[in-house]
């Protein structure tokens, strides 16, 4: 690729390569500059509009599980999803470095393309630039999303209450060991993959079993441990959870062991932590296992009144630790 | 010639006797008047002969209680006191006593008294006066009356009133006074039910000396002890505790910890010192403890009797008793009874209980003897809240609130001279002492009357300690001083030394874990050159990558791992016959690419986890540590006895960092191929420990000392958690006296982070005073 200011090479490439990934799904209006939406059928769904912008970074772009496409368009779904959205339509914009494989531009465009249609969210309007070789790395991708959110539903980080039961909708830290494991060339034999996926459609469910849910949120970056953290410091109120309660696979275990990570910290693209009152927490249980992307959930925790604004871990062992937020990289602390 | 004076009195006078010791005083020499508290020091007003007051004043000094210490006595004319007699003054209005001490350990008095059949408290468990007994893990609140301790609910007989009332009696005034009349009372109990028995103490002895583990509810918290010489109790008690290495402690009284242990004059000072430590001393070969107490150690941590329980038990048993910390592995010690009796359930098969409640959790202090003295290595029960003192031109610094950090958490508060370094509260990452803390802090705020004007705190902005400090200097409005961790580390040392501001710089030699450096990376064997305020990196180790973070520090094969192919190159790691069955089964591949790609490998130079590598490669530390320490421990231990020339290390210069600094680098690579070489000739492993150890305290104190005529300072200061190895400090000190260097050594407040509060103070109260100065 060679870099421009929106000149022929540029319409050449937004047209050969992400047009015609996303055309089939009919929103991207053929020369101009906005999609546009019909007020009317929106309002139908509920009583809110949700905006949602993210921006990907991933090295390496291909992993087991995904590339930058996939993530770029489940996290955005998934970001309207947790907060009670149903998800509309997409946008993507995307930074090439100069020197990057048309063919690797397609096969991202592609594997967005097939999200979003898997999603039934279609991409509806788009950008692309070029920018000189170490300008950026490789690819960048930034996605925006609008949904529209259920009527009636009042959720949020702040409305976790004592006694409250706190649930994944499965298997923990398998992206970021993916992505780890992708990255370092970790000569482990694994076949750990990213769980990245649209988790609207698992919501849906969660949301129609539970309807007195306090919050969800994807998992994502910080990982659970981030997530519960964020709960506890908004919702002012203590948060345990049970290690041997935490469905995490025994070869990411084994992986953080000798990586000295902590699954918990390790970044999800297709989980979420959702908090219910106690007595929804075994419809919505039911619920999510019921799905085909909630069949490891499990209840991992609780809400409580003791320790408000902190993360409480009772260990296998049976001893106790607290979980922090991450403050920058995970540094060592052990003097 | 009659004359009258006011003499005041600073220090630790108060809720230690003082002043029946002055009244008592007073009316032997004839002198009349009074004596009160005021704030935190003792006023006296006194008249009589001159030749009399001279030598009451000297008396004051000389004859002062054994818990009393005397920091300054002013004396000045005064006009004659009204009235004859001499009283004791009631503490001014609105005065608060400040006089709140450690816990002391029974005193002769009280044991003769326990001891004599006619007496009142014949065999009482609980007998104590204003020279001993329970202190600060009573006090529930202020002023320091029986009222605001935990003794609130026992009310006093008639005897026991007219003894507190009457100043010439020992208990004047001792809160926690009691008698079996009105006094807690002792019990056995079995899942909740108390044990009929005529005599808790004999039952308890008898299940002791019939191999059961009991849990004994303390002064500051519970034990579980078991008879020291039953290798099955002490087996049943490491697998219940799920504590299978780490040595435990021993309760023994003097005559049979000689036959323990090689006792000195050092030794026998520290054992019978009114803090009644744990401390760690040369096991005699072929005792009658059982192996499992210490395995592999050769150094035992034993007390002697405390309490007047902790007497008649021991004395009733016949045995030296385990006595270890009464929890589950990972949790701190319980010290409510309900805790107690929830989580040493499954572990303790009877409880000795009492009824007097504990106030505050204080683990037993532990001090080894380095270099001649004892040292601190754990500041719990019998040594906290006693203040520490920062040098004479601090005597204007700012109230600083120190955080410490994160392993061996303690904190430190000051004002002026004065710095209150907090009891051991543990690790913070787990919860309960992360409470503690922040409970201790109130309690010890509100007894030291503490308004913080700053709060120091490690630069790490990880550490628990870091982040609350940080939000407490937010929410007060206080400036907020970080401060390098090694920094910390020397500056505890130079202020205990009572090294002052113009006293200028010294040489610092940090041994230590780890701890976050100025320039972003981790630290932890380092030369600086630091004065209170200000400090430079002059040499460290040559760092290696720490595969796995903290991982590093509990699997020692992942250090071992780096030092080898940092010395020898991977292919020569790979090829050498010994290291293949080292590292056979591990990780090695995964190990080397995290290493490559810098993922979760930070570079450092840890003095400890080079140490945790040598014991890796001599066979003396497991895969995985089960506690901290363990690896270096057991290194020491082997190389105990032997001499040996020192292993070599090579010296380069180079750019340390971002900053472009010039550094100097100590190189372990000649040390790792000269033992690779010994092992492979079948040296013994005792001699290859010498070497590296005789190796270690040379390059370090040879390079601190041609940094420090280098740069014309003539003090060398040494601390670091790796500093608690005695035979590393003995071999320092010695090379570096024999350079001409002043040497200063750690040794009230801890070498490992226990201390590193006291040293964050120092150099934030130094900092404040300087800026003040600036600001003019
Ligand atoms: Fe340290
Ligand atoms: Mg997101
Ligand atoms: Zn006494
Ligand atoms: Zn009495």
């Amino acid at each position: 690729l060679a870099h421009g200011g929106g000149g022929s090479a540029m319409r050449d490439l937004i047209d050969g390569v992400f047009r015609a990934a996303f055309a089939d799904d009919g929103a991207l209006p053929a020369a101009e500059d906005q999609a546009r939406f019909d007020l009317a059928a929106l309002a139908a769904k509920g009583d809110r509009l949700a905006f949602t912008t993210d921006g990907f970074v991933v090295d390496p772009l291909f992993f087991p599980g995904g590339d930058i496409g996939t993530l770029a368009v489940c996290g955005t779904i998934n970001d309207l999803a947790v907060g009670g959205a149903v998800p509309v339509a997409l946008s993507c914009a995307a930074i090439v470095e100069e020197g990057l494989p048309v063919e690797v531009l397609r096969r991202v465009a592609a594997s967005m393309a097939q999200a979003a249609r898997a999603a039934g969210v279609p991409i509806a309007t788009g950008d692309t630039k070029v920018v000189a070789r170490g300008a950026c790395d490789k690819l960048f991708v930034t996605t925006t999303g609008i949904g529209v959110v259920r009527a009636g539903l009042d959720i949020g980080i702040d409305k976790a209450r004592p006694g409250d039961v706190i649930l994944v909708n499965g298997l923990l830290g398998d992206h970021g060991a993916a992505i780890l494991n992708a990255r370092g060339d970790l000569a482990l034999e694994t076949a750990i993959e990213s769980d990245c996926a649209a988790l609207d459609g698992l919501v849906a469910a969660l949301i129609a079993s539970a309807p007195g849910i306090r919050m969800m949120r994807d998992a994502t970056r910080g990982g659970v441990a981030a997530v519960l953290n964020e709960l506890a410091e908004a919702s002012r109120v203590g948060v345990s959870v049970r290690e041997l309660d935490l469905p995490i696979r025994p070869e990411v275990t084994g992986f953080c062991e000798i990586l000295g990570l902590d699954p918990l910290y390790l970044a999800n693209e297709g989980k979420l932590v959702a908090v219910v009152p106690a007595e929804e927490a075994d419809a919505a249980l039911a619920a999510l296992r019921a799905h085909p992307l909630g069949r490891g959930a499990a209840a991992i925790g609780r809400v409580s009144d003791g320790r408000p604004g902190r993360v409480v871990m009772e260990t296998r062992f049976g001893g106790a630790r607290v979980v922090d937020m991450l403050v920058g990289d995970q540094l060592p602390r052990i003097c | 010639m009659e004359r009258a004076e006011e003499i005041v009195v600073r220090g630790i006078v108060q809720g230690v006797g003082f002043r029946p010791f002055v009244y008592r005083l007073a009316l032997r020499h004839g002198l009349s008047g009074s004596v009160r508290n005021a704030g935190d020091r003792v006023a006296i007003h006194v008249a009589g002969a001159a030749d009399a007051l001279e030598a009451f004043a000297r008396a004051l000094n000389t004859e002062a209680p054994p818990l009393a210490r005397i920091n300054g006595l002013e004396r000045r004319p005064a006009a004659p006191p009204e009235g004859a007699g001499f009283a004791i003054a009631e503490s001014g209005a609105g005065e608060v006593s400040v006089g709140i001490v450690p816990d002391v350990a029974t005193c002769p008095a009280c044991r003769a008294e326990m001891g004599d059949p006619a007496a009142r408290r014949h065999r009482y468990a609980f007998t104590n006066c204003t020279d001993c007994g329970p202190r600060f893990s009573i006090v529930a609140g202020l002023p320091y009356d029986r009222p605001a301790t935990t003794m609130a609910g026992f009310l006093m007989c008639a005897d026991c009133r007219s003894e507190y009332d009457d100043p010439a009696d020992r208990r004047f005034h001792a809160q926690p006074i009691a008698c079996p009349a009105c006094g807690p009372r002792l019990w056995l109990e079995r899942e909740g039910a108390v044990l009929p028995s005529a005599d808790p103490i004999v039952e308890a002895a008898r299940l002791l000396t019939a191999g059961a583990i009991l849990a004994v509810k303390g002064i500051g918290g519970f034990h579980l002890a078991c008879d020291a010489t039953s290798a099955v109790a002490v087996a049943a008690l490491r697998a219940r505790k799920q504590r299978p290495a780490k040595p435990l402690a021993v309760m023994a009284d003097l005559a049979a910890a000689a036959a323990l242990c090689e006792l000195d004059g050092a030794a026998r000072a520290a054992l019978t010192h009114p803090s009644a430590p744990i401390v760690l001393l040369p096991l005699r070969p072929g005792t009658a403890l059982a192996a499992g107490v210490a395995p592999g150690q050769r150094h035992l941590g034993l007390m002697l009797p405390y309490t007047p329980l902790h007497h008649l038990l021991l004395a009733e048993a016949g045995l030296p008793l385990v006595m270890t910390s009464g929890n589950r592995s990972s949790e701190p010690q319980a010290f409510r009874d309900a805790a107690a009796r929830r989580s040493l359930a499954g572990i303790a098969d009877a409880f000795l209980m009492h009824d007097r409640p504990i106030a505050r959790r204080l683990d037993d202090s532990v001090v080894r003897i380095a270099a001649g003295r004892a040292r601190v290595m754990r500041r719990g029960r019998g040594l906290a809240p006693l203040p520490l003192t920062l040098p004479e031109d601090f005597e204007n610094a700012s109230a600083v609130l120190a955080m410490g950090a994160e392993v061996k958490s303690a904190f430190c508060l000051t004002r002026g001279r004065n710095a209150l370094l907090s009891h051991h509260l543990g690790d913070l990452d787990e919860p309960a002492t992360a409470d503690a803390f922040g409970e201790a802090h109130a309690d010890y705020a509100a007894i030291f009357r503490h308004a913080p004007e700053a709060v120091a705190v490690d630069l790490h902005p990880a550490y628990r300690a870091s982040r609350d400090g940080a939000d407490l200097a937010q929410e007060h409005g206080l400036p907020l001083v970080a401060v390098q961790h090694h920094h910390a580390h020397i500056a505890a040392v130079l202020a205990e030394a009572g090294w002052r501001r113009d006293q200028g710089t010294v040489i610092g030699i940090a041994l230590d874990g780890l701890g976050l450096g100025a320039d972003g990376t981790l630290w932890g064997a380092e030369i600086l050159a630091c004065d209170y305020r200000a400090m430079t990196r002059l040499a460290r180790l040559a760092p290696i990558p720490l595969a796995g973070g903290d991982a590093a520090a509990r699997e020692p094969f992942r250090v071992l791992l780096a030092h080898l192919d940092a010395a020898l190159g991977r292919d020569a790691v790979d090829a050498h016959p010994l290291l293949a069955r080292r590292f056979a089964g591990r990780p090695v591949a995964t190990l080397r690419a995290m290493m490559d790609k810098g993922l979760n490998a930070p570079p450092a130079s840890s003095a400890g986890r080079l140490f945790d590598a040598m014991a890796r490669l001599l066979g003396l530390a497991p895969e995985r540590l089960s506690f901290e320490g363990e690896a270096a421990m057991a290194l020491e231990a082997t190389a105990l006895g032997h001499r040996a020339a020192p292993y070599p290390f090579a010296i380069r210069t180079t750019e340390g960092g971002p900053d472009g600094a010039v550094l100097q680098e100590i190189d372990p690579g000649p040390l790792w191929r000269a033992a690779l070489d010994d092992l492979a000739a079948g040296r013994p492993p005792g001699e290859i420990a010498a070497a590296f150890h005789a190796g270690v305290a040379d390059a370090f104190a040879d390079a601190a000392a041609d940094l420090a005529q280098a740069h014309g300072i003539g003090a060398v200061a040494l601390s670091g958690g790796v500093m608690q190895n005695a035979i590393l400090m003995e071999a320092m000190e010695r090379r570096l006296a024999g350079r001409g260097l002043a040497v200063l050594l750690p040794a009230e407040a801890p070498a490992n982070d226990g201390g590193l509060a006291f040293g964050q103070a120092a150099v934030a109260a130094a900092r404040l005073m300087a800026s003040q100065a600036a600001e003019g």
